[in-house]
């Protein structure tokens, strides 16, 4: 199943896919009543705990940005703060030159996982979801990269539109990622190129640290990111996930 | 799927409890910076933090005052991070300097532990989100009841006996500047915890130590260091 979180009219709701009767794509909420699927503000599917990303987990994607061979997997961590739903607008500051989408496949976890091996790794999985973590690049500073000044930002990190189950996403890893920027297609990869595997990363986090249901995992992405400018309506897709789509606007829509 | 927070800390102002939500801030004492001397102009780094450097305690390493802090079979040692946190009152958007210390709901003790690393470029978040790596508390002492942030001592004991003297006088940026130059890029939520940063050189403790870290107004923070398994 898909679950999604919605706001309409006055309440946050737990919504799954359903088609309007016009046979416009909609979402029913737990109290029966279908809404169109832009009449409702999407949040983020799932209330995140520790937010976990990988850099530079793709070969092509590490050699794009001239990386050179891991000792480890690149792990950083996220606050809550900097999450947003489907359908957000993100904010391109004016002096940016280099402000980048990033689409990822996000592994939401479902039960607790301290010390789990990779072959039993799977089974504390609650499901998956896309998500578009944009990066602005001038800000990078040679200081625990990637800084939070660069990563961390208000709107910068995008989840959604489903939680997909687990249990409806039977390979992992083998699906295909794609962003389209205005529509033209700018980035595309499959999770079958990940440096470290979904299994081996939850092995790796839960050797030194407890995960708990509800953190998040972001794999990292692959090659074929480029600059955003505002105004630009950026969609990120993963087979069998959905499309998550994120619009960039300027300061001035945040009154700077 | 919310997970309870694992910690115990008295707060008796709005709003009324921690979000679970804690961030460090790299190099932001003045001997932190010195401790790396000419280093620090060199690659990779090539020059001092031009913004706050924040770092994320995830939710696995809270712990309370006198709560049991393993140290992995992996790190005979453990560096003592003993900060001053700022517990957020209310939404902490582009503050300004002039208005910061109104979104404070009070302040309290952040024992941000580390596995010792260098260099600093790109640290494995396996030195310092280890399960227990923050203890705080044990209390969070209102804003009003602290006269001036800036000019705090925090003393660190090990075994009882004196290893730290601290002043926040000595931050580089301090408490007012460092949440204007970070809510201008990261809002903060009430709860939320922002450390604001550890003196050098950080005092090393092995299992079998006790810590206290005490600064005047916010009390003292015990944690026994213990092996893995005990």
């Amino acid at each position: 199943m898909k679950h999604a979180r919605v706001a309409y009219a006055g309440a946050i709701h737990a919504a799954q896919p359903q088609q309007l009767a016009d046979g416009r794509a909609g979402v029913r909420l737990a109290d029966a009543r279908v809404i169109a699927e832009d009449e409702v503000v999407w949040l983020p599917p799932f209330e995140a705990g520790t937010i976990i990303a990988l850099g530079l987990n793709y070969a092509a994607h590490a050699k794009e940005l001239t990386f050179a061979a891991q000792e480890e997997p690149l792990v950083f961590l996220k606050g809550p703060g900097t999450l947003l739903g489907h359908r957000g607008y993100t904010r391109r500051p004016a002096d940016a030159k280099f402000m980048h989408y990033e689409c990822e496949l996000a592994v939401v976890i479902g039960r607790s996982a301290r010390g789990v091996r990779r072959t039993a790794a799977m089974q504390h999985v609650a499901g998956y979801c896309v998500a578009n973590d944009y990066a602005i690049r001038d800000y990078l500073e040679n200081w625990y990269r990637p800084n939070l000044r660069v990563k961390n930002r208000d709107g910068g990190t995008v989840l959604g539109p489903w939680l997909v189950d687990a249990a409806d996403v039977p390979d992992p890893g083998n699906l295909g990622l794609r962003t389209f920027v205005n529509g033209k297609l700018t980035q595309l990869g499959n999770t079958r190129d990940l440096i470290t595997d979904v299994p081996t990363l939850i092995e790796y986090l839960s050797s030194f640290m407890t995960l708990a249901a509800g953190d998040v995992i972001l794999t990292g992405t692959p090659e074929g990111v480029v600059n955003v400018e505002v105004g630009d309506e950026v969609a990120c897709e993963i087979d069998g996930l959905g499309r998550l789509h994120n619009t960039i606007v300027s300061d001035a829509a945040f009154g700077r | 799927m919310a997970v309870p927070l694992p910690v115990a800390v008295a707060m008796d102002v709005p709003p009324f409890r921690l979000s679970g939500t804690v961030y460090g801030t790299l190099l932001n004492h003045r001997t932190a910076l010195a401790a790396l001397g000419s280093a620090v102009d060199e690659p990779p780094y090539q020059g001092a933090p031009k913004a706050p450097v924040l770092y994320v305690k995830p939710r696995n390493t809270l712990a309370s005052s006198n709560d049991p802090v393993v140290v992995p079979a992996d790190a005979p040692e453990l560096e003592i991070g003993a900060c001053l946190g700022l517990v957020i009152g209310r939404a902490a958007c582009r503050l300004s300097e002039g208005n910061a210390f109104e979104h404070l709901a009070g302040y309290l003790i952040v024992n941000d532990v580390s596995v010792p690393h260098l260099p600093y470029y790109r640290p494995s978040i396996r030195f310092k989100a280890r399960d227990g790596f923050c203890p705080l508390g044990p209390r969070v002492a209102a804003r009003a009841a602290i006269a001036n942030p800036d000019a705090l001592i925090i003393r660190v004991y090990v075994d009882r006996e004196l290893r730290q003297t601290a002043h926040t006088a000595d931050l580089v940026r301090p408490v007012a500047k460092l949440l204007a130059e970070v809510t201008e890029f990261m809002t903060l939520a009430p709860g939320d915890v922002l450390a604001v940063g550890a003196a050098a050189p950080a005092p090393r403790v092995r299992a079998g130590q006790q810590v206290s870290i005490e600064i005047d107004g916010l009390g003292r923070l015990d944690n026994r260091f213990v092996g893995v398994g005990t």
